[in-house]
């Protein structure tokens, strides 16, 4: 198999950084909060840019949905291998409202277009916990997926992938095109090189809009409230033979 | 219309000037990229084992090899010899985010880069730039650089080590004293310029000294004994030998001050940090005003030392001179990090005298910036030196 893969990258708020809920419980403050590329989306880049290196592809395309920020996310995965960049351009209202089926359908709308054979993407964002989007392009380009990918390995036309599920590990063999989805233990990713930082700076990002690919992006969710889970209470210490006396229903 | 002209000039001068000072407000796009990098591998890659490494006195072999795999131990070289072929302003970034991390790795990088890549880069031939950058360009191998000696620090020019030129060799003879990075090297760049591999008959290493801080770097003597080495190994032309090492030691002082920056930003991020969570008197002590005062005062001389040191590293890109910049930006920085983990310890009370905090093995780091590549009282007959020539004219 050879050709092009897209990968999707999201800018999500960075995992070290505490969360705040906004005063109006509206959703969570974002505004000058640090924000990095999705810890899954950064496994998904560092698959794609190692089959290339193995020559079992051509070409890897990062992809990014969001407001102007969005190139940063992208600038930093080409400057980790990535060939080329698409930044979708949502903003306002509508990328608050965005969530994993107007990306899924932006994602197939983009790999007809470029004529991709793989989609590698992070398993879930770790803002929304989703786990919805990589499926639900499959579905929609109707491609078999191979998600929660701790392995994955080209067995001649076929791609071979070990999914980490409840029950351990399960290994099915698909077809190409497919979709993918990165688990913590598919790979460790790259830092970037200084010179791939350099390089980066060159390489092409092409701007559109969800319209310009025909994909409506209303969303059929309305977030109600968003709350912080509640405060931990202190725990209740027992006595020595607690145990037996709350089996006999007294303390 | 003289006066059109001088404002016509002023203009010019002012827009020449603001093309880099813009660059001290917000850093171009591939500079916040590399600082962002530097700053996750020393999250992930330093930080985590900063205290294993300064309690062993153990080099940081395997992290430097990584920095050379990115680049980051030949910043300044092309990518042709092996570096990675950025600016100085880069240099001060990675510099600064890798010491927050670790002051000891940060030091064996800044050597590397500027002490010992530096000067060959200035005044090597094509062939002594292949043979003696390229392989320390990785990370595989380090470089360091033997100025001071026993009988003389502050009084370079009062060195002993003699060469004399036997056929086709020099032979060297003295001991050079106080050089990091001199365990783990496998070169050095000496007062007469000369390079020479490590080991190599007739050059021993003395016991590694047992310092107070960055202890995971080796500092030791280095004793030539008619140590010889090919005609072909002298560096620059003959005489030039001081003039290098002042030269050399100009840039070095920036990637000095981007790592005694490491530290004080280290000590702060420690010291608001603790501010947040210790309660004393029913609330976080950084509402306490006697906390608030010594967290600005330590905030105001971490910026004011990094604006000082992104100037002389701009400076010196656009090839402009940056002599008393660089000594400005090495004093501000080095005092600034001795002040900031003095005053983290302060805030962290009991808990900044103890190695379960960072703040004391910060402290031990910051001590030595205002000592090597010239002391604070060397810098200051420098900047003074440079502003009476300028008030001459």
């Amino acid at each position: 198999m050879s050709g092009r893969v897209l990968v999707g990258v999201k800018r999500v708020i960075d995992y070290a950084v505490k969360i705040r809920v906004k005063p109006d419980n509206s959703s969570v403050v974002t505004d000058g909060v640090k924000h990095s590329m999705n810890p899954f989306c950064e496994i998904a880049v560092e698959e794609a840019v190692k089959m290339k290196e193995k020559k079992l592809i051509k070409e890897v395309v990062a992809v990014s949905c969001g407001p102007q920020q969005a190139q940063e996310t992208i600038r930093t995965a080409l400057a980790m291998g990535a060939d080329r960049g698409i930044h979708v351009e949502v903003t306002g209202k509508d990328y608050e409202t965005l969530g994993p089926l107007q990306i899924s359908k932006i994602m197939a709308a983009l790999a007809k277009k470029e004529e991709a054979q793989l989609i590698i993407l992070g398993k879930q964002a770790i803002d929304d916990d989703c786990n919805q989007t990589g499926q639900m392009t499959a579905a929609l380009l109707d491609w078999p997926q191979g998600t929660f990918a701790s392995e994955v390995s080209l067995e001649g036309d076929k791609i071979k992938v070990v999914r980490e599920v409840d029950g351990g590990l399960e290994t099915i063999k698909i077809n190409v095109p497919a979709v993918i989805t990165a688990d913590l233990r598919l790979n460790t990713p790259r830092y970037a090189t200084l010179p791939n930082i350099m390089k980066a700076k060159k390489k092409k990002i092409a701007n559109m809009k969800p319209a310009d690919l025909g994909v409506d992006i209303t969303s059929r969710l309305e977030v109600l409230r968003v709350d912080e889970p509640p405060q931990r209470q202190a725990g209740v210490k027992e006595h020595k033979h607690g145990a037996r006396n709350l089996a006999e229903g007294t303390l | 219309m003289a006066a059109l002209f001088k404002a016509r000039k002023a203009l010019a001068v002012c827009l020449a000037g603001c093309r880099s000072l813009s660059q001290l407000a917000e850093l171009p796009e591939t500079h916040q990229l590399l600082r962002q990098t530097c700053r996750d591998f020393a999250n992930r890659e330093l930080a985590p084992i900063a205290a294993r490494l300064d309690k062993e006195h153990s080099y940081p072999a395997k992290q430097i090899q990584d920095l050379g795999a990115m680049g980051v131990m030949a910043m300044e070289v092309p990518e042709e010899l092996g570096g990675a072929g950025m600016d100085y302003l880069a240099y001060s970034l990675a510099m600064e985010e890798i010491s927050r991390g670790c002051a000891s790795t940060g030091v064996v990088v800044s050597v590397n880069n500027s002490l010992y890549i530096g000067p060959i880069l200035k005044n090597g031939t094509e062939e002594q730039k292949t043979q003696w950058i390229t392989p320390f360009a990785t990370g595989e191998k380090v470089g360091c650089f033997a100025l001071s000696e026993p009988g003389n620090g502050s009084d370079a020019g009062a060195a002993s080590t003699v060469a004399r030129q036997d056929g086709n060799e020099w032979v060297l003879n003295g001991t050079k004293a106080w050089i990091t990075n001199s365990w783990d090297a496998s070169a050095t760049v000496g007062i007469s310029a000369f390079l020479i591999p490590m080991p190599h008959p007739g050059l021993s290493l003395g016991k590694k000294e047992d310092k107070l801080g960055i202890r995971a770097s080796s500092t030791a003597n280095i004793i030539l004994e008619d140590c010889r080495v090919p005609l072909d190994n002298m560096l620059g032309p003959r005489g030039a030998g001081f003039k290098i090492a002042m030269q050399t030691l100009d840039s070095g002082r920036i990637g000095i001050a981007a790592q005694a920056l490491g530290i004080a930003q280290a000590s702060l991020d420690c010291a608001a940090d603790y501010a947040h969570k210790r309660t004393a008197f029913g609330s976080p002590i950084g509402k306490l005003q006697a906390i608030q005062i010594k967290l600005a005062d330590m905030a105001v001389a971490i910026e004011s030392a990094r604006l000082l040191t992104w100037k002389a590293a701009l400076l010196r890109d656009s090839k402009k001179p940056f002599t008393k910049e660089a000594a400005m930006a090495k004093l501000a920085a080095s005092e600034a990090a001795t002040f900031c983990s003095h005053q983290a310890i302060q805030i962290l009370g009991g808990m900044g005298y103890v190695s379960d905090m960072p703040a004391e093995r910060h402290y031990r780091d910051a001590r030595i910036t205002e000592i090597y590549e010239g002391t604070s009282e060397i810098q200051r007959l420098v900047i003074a030196g440079q502003l009476l020539k300028e008030y001459q004219s």
